[in-house]
């Protein structure tokens, strides 16, 4: 509810910000025309003071500013009231410049507070309390710490595990090869005839672990060279057969 | 240091805003608003008989422990802390119109100082120096700005009636051919 008023004013953002000049508004500008020109501010010689205003805005690029423009525009109306004739003693001739005056009065006045107000800022920012939170438009409510039991805690926890998937586990069973068994094997096929196949060596429904107990012991078996192992052509089925040299060594 | 004075100082070391009197009485039932008080008054000559490196400060509708003045440059060097940024002149324009004339809505805060305000009350109201108190009865029920504890907090301020009042300001220019503003 509050802070929508202010988003609205983001719209206001498109319209000329003249916050990098020198001067905060086309009453600054023209107060401190009076002040340069040293003249009196319930007499202010308004054609030379409108005539100044002009150059100064357009010195100071501020002529396309709205606020400006609309000071100036008010400058020359009142410096045109003012060449009006009127009878000598008239009693309700009003100061076209009154308005003006009583605005630049209130501005003036406002300006010593923004010093005051410069001066106590200035001096309390020098202090810091105890902890200086740059300030937000939303004050974030202090968090409290837990108020918790470590029996609550643990409940949590509890609840949390038990809602969770049951974990998958593989129970790894070892399964040690027969190297030693298989090259029994072969060694009594071997005795018995003198080429076999790797179909004679493996049965039909073989499970993994007795080709590789096979597998081993026939590379174990052709390092010691109790056998030789001959392929006669790419991806041909393998020959085993006795090492003849050996045997005869 | 009496153990009345030890509490408020425990209370104020704990307190993100200065503390009132009557907020501090709070902590002791049994203590009576003068000896709260004279507590008060203990604990902030303490600091000050003692040589301390905090002061206790009434401000902002309260008291409050503040470093002092002397140590902000160190601390800012060092990163501890930093000191909040000083406003635009067209911001302090706009927040000293609002202190002097709250409550008061946008169009008179413009007419008084020329310009558009749109942004600049937006940027008051993020740093919490002023808010909405209540709705004007005029045409469109315009919204009414006012100042905000934060406001006498961040400029020392006790209480609004700290600031001068408007008819002891400009001086120079009071009792001067005023005839033009006669109406």
């Amino acid at each position: 509810m509050i802070a929508s008023p202010f988003r609205t004013a983001d719209a206001d953002g498109a319209t000329f910000v003249v916050e990098l000049s020198q001067f905060t508004g086309p009453l600054d500008l023209l107060l401190s025309l009076i002040r340069d020109e040293q003249v009196d501010i319930y007499d202010i010689p308004i054609a030379r003071i409108a005539e100044q205003f002009l150059a100064r805005i357009g010195s100071l690029a501020l002529d396309e500013a709205a606020d400006y423009l609309e000071m100036a525009a008010r400058l020359l109306r009142i410096k045109a009231q003012m060449l009006l004739p009127r009878a000598d003693g008239e009693e309700s001739w009003e100061d076209p410049r009154a308005e003006l005056v009583r605005r630049l009065l209130e501005y003036q006045q406002m300006r010593e507070v923004v010093d005051l107000l410069e001066h106590l800022g200035e001096e309390r920012r020098h202090q810091f309390n105890r902890r200086w939170v740059p300030q937000a438009a939303d004050i974030v409510p202090i968090s409290a710490p837990l108020a918790l039991t470590l029996t609550d805690l643990l409940a949590a926890v509890d609840r949390v595990l038990r809602t969770t998937k049951e974990p998958m586990t593989h129970d790894v069973l070892p399964r040690a090869l027969d190297v030693a068994g298989a090259m029994t094997t072969i060694r009594v096929l071997l005795t018995r005839r003198r080429n076999a196949r790797w179909s004679d060596l493996i049965g039909q429904d073989a499970e993994p672990w007795q080709v590789l107990s096979v597998l081993l012991a026939l590379l174990e078996m052709a390092k010691l060279g109790e056998l030789r192992i001959a392929q006669s052509r790419p991806f041909g089925s393998v020959e085993i057969c006795r090492d003849v040299v050996s045997e005869a060594a | 240091m009496t153990s009345l004075a030890k509490l408020l100082e425990a209370a104020l070391f704990a307190a993100p805003r200065p503390l009132a009197l009557d907020a501090l009485a709070t902590l002791d039932p049994d203590a009576s608003p003068a000896a709260v008080s004279a507590a008060v008054d203990e604990l902030r000559e303490h600091y000050d008989v003692d040589g301390h490196g905090v002061e206790l400060v009434e401000q902002g509708g309260g008291w409050q422990i503040l470093t002092r003045a002397e140590y902000a440059e160190v601390i800012e060097r060092a990163q501890v802390a930093v000191r909040p940024q000083r406003l635009s002149a067209a911001a302090l324009e706009t927040l000293a119109i609002i202190a002097y004339r709250q409550p008061i809505g946008r169009a008179e805060i413009e007419e008084i100082r020329g310009v558009a305000v749109g942004s600049v009350l937006k940027s008051l109201h993020e740093r919490g120096l002023i808010d909405i108190v209540g709705r004007s009865e005029g045409i469109g029920r315009p919204l009414l700005y006012g100042t905000t504890g934060q406001f006498l907090e961040q400029f020392a301020l006790r209480h609004l009636e700290e600031l001068p009042r408007a008819d002891e300001l400009a001086i120079a220019l009071r009792g001067a051919g005023s005839a033009v503003l006669a109406e």
